[in-house]
């Protein structure tokens, strides 16, 4: 599998959200706002590149010499929930401005189950480490792709929500937008194949 | 002390459905629903994971410093999956393989965690057990409707039997992704009008 076609794969075809189901708790709550939308779509990016290259590691140079490959799921949580408290403290040591901007996303990764997903994804796919680094970053953009793209319409929607009838009005109307996105996502599938 | 107990066992069915009411474990409630079966197969491995993980945290939880009790949760609910994913691979494996990524992903159902906090890390083993029964069977419930809406939709069957016949043509769209959101829609709808917020 090329770069590209991964890219194009994990943006547009199999969207991890909109296709294969993994982040909606995030992509529910935190999109309410373009602002948020786009910070917690960038904290993903961060964490998610970051923990394709620790899992990959911890999964070929530990796990698999001890003959523990069934123990990923176990290793796997605790990494990525280490490398969220690690990647805080390092942002706001290094960065206080970025801090600022990703700072309270950052906690709310680890039950991200996008992270954990991609994770293992790629294990099971049998990626080598750059391609491993290709699917975490090119699944990061596509969520955020989606959070945005939901925001940006959830914006509107919330400008006009006295036209909505009360049993529709909040989780109802935000899951029939995903699924009118979700419906638009589905014309890209065929692409590459 | 017995009505207690009643409400803790009835309250996660309809008044605090996790599904339709709180909106959690959304990931494997859209992922998976596309039959009735893998919807009934989710809700149970959910549901059991949910009652170990209950019952061991509320047999342990004065041995757990408070600190660091949220990362131990976690290594515990994460060993209770791997014992589950592994038993499923050996004795089921065709709803294994049907289900795949979403059973490590019980990890990271915030069902699990979220009742371990909120109740099992305060209750005594008895009460923790029952609540999970009780989130656990709401859970099942809530797939088990919204896998039997999607799968009569979009699949013209139920349990894999097809009753539209040769000519019927099923709304393909319901067991496809868009589907699982205004599945979902729909049915939070319908709950939202029974429980009265008009």
């Amino acid at each position: 599998m090329s770069i590209t076609m991964i890219f194009v794969s994990a943006i547009l075809v199999n969207n991890i959200v909109l296709s294969q189901f993994l982040g909606i708790c995030p992509f529910l709550g935190v999109s309410k706002k373009i602002s948020t939308a786009i910070g917690m779509g960038l904290a993903v990016m961060f964490v998610m590149t970051i923990s394709s290259v620790a899992t990959y590691l911890i999964y070929h140079q530990l796990l698999v010499p001890y003959r523990l490959e069934f123990m990923n799921t176990v290793v796997f949580i605790l990494v990525i929930a280490a490398l969220v408290q690690m990647v805080e403290i390092i942002i706001k040591k290094v960065s206080p401005i970025l801090y600022q901007a990703l700072g309270i996303y950052l906690p709310l990764i680890t039950t991200n189950c996008a992270v954990l997903g991609v994770a293992i994804l790629s294990i099971q796919k049998g990626f080598s480490l750059s391609l491993s680094v290709c699917f975490g970053l090119a699944n990061a953009a596509g969520f955020t792709l989606a959070i945005v793209l939901m925001a940006g319409l959830r914006e509107r929607i919330n400008q006009n929500q006295d036209a909505l009838p009360m049993a529709v009005r909040g989780a109802p109307i935000a899951l029939i937008t995903a699924a009118l996105l979700s419906m638009a996502f589905m014309g890209f599938s065929g692409i590459g194949s | 002390m017995k009505n207690k107990s009643l409400s803790n066992l009835t309250r996660g069915l309809i008044r605090e459905n996790p599904v339709f009411v709180m909106m959690l474990g959304m990931c494997p409630t859209l992922g998976v629903t596309t039959s009735l079966e893998n919807a009934l197969g989710m809700g149970v491995a959910t549901a059991f994971t949910l009652l170990l993980s209950n019952s061991v945290i509320a047999l342990i939880k004065n041995l757990i410093p408070a600190m660091v009790r949220i990362p131990c949760y976690i290594v515990l609910i994460a060993s209770i999956v791997t014992v589950i994913d592994m038993m499923m691979a050996a004795r089921l494996p065709n709803l294994h393989a049907k289900l795949g990524i979403y059973i490590p992903l019980i990890v990271v159902n915030c069902i699990i965690l979220g009742r371990a906090e909120a109740f099992a890390s305060k209750n005594n083993l008895f009460q923790s057990a029952l609540d999970a029964l009780g989130m656990g069977l709401g859970f099942t419930l809530a797939l088990a409707l919204l896998g039997s809406v999607r799968e009569i939709l979009g699949a013209g069957s139920l349990f894999g039997h097809s009753f539209i016949g040769e000519e019927g043509y099923p709304v393909l769209l319901f067991i496809m992704p868009p589907g699982a959101f205004l599945a979902l829609a729909g049915l939070i709808m319908v709950v939202n009008r029974l429980r009265g917020v008009k």
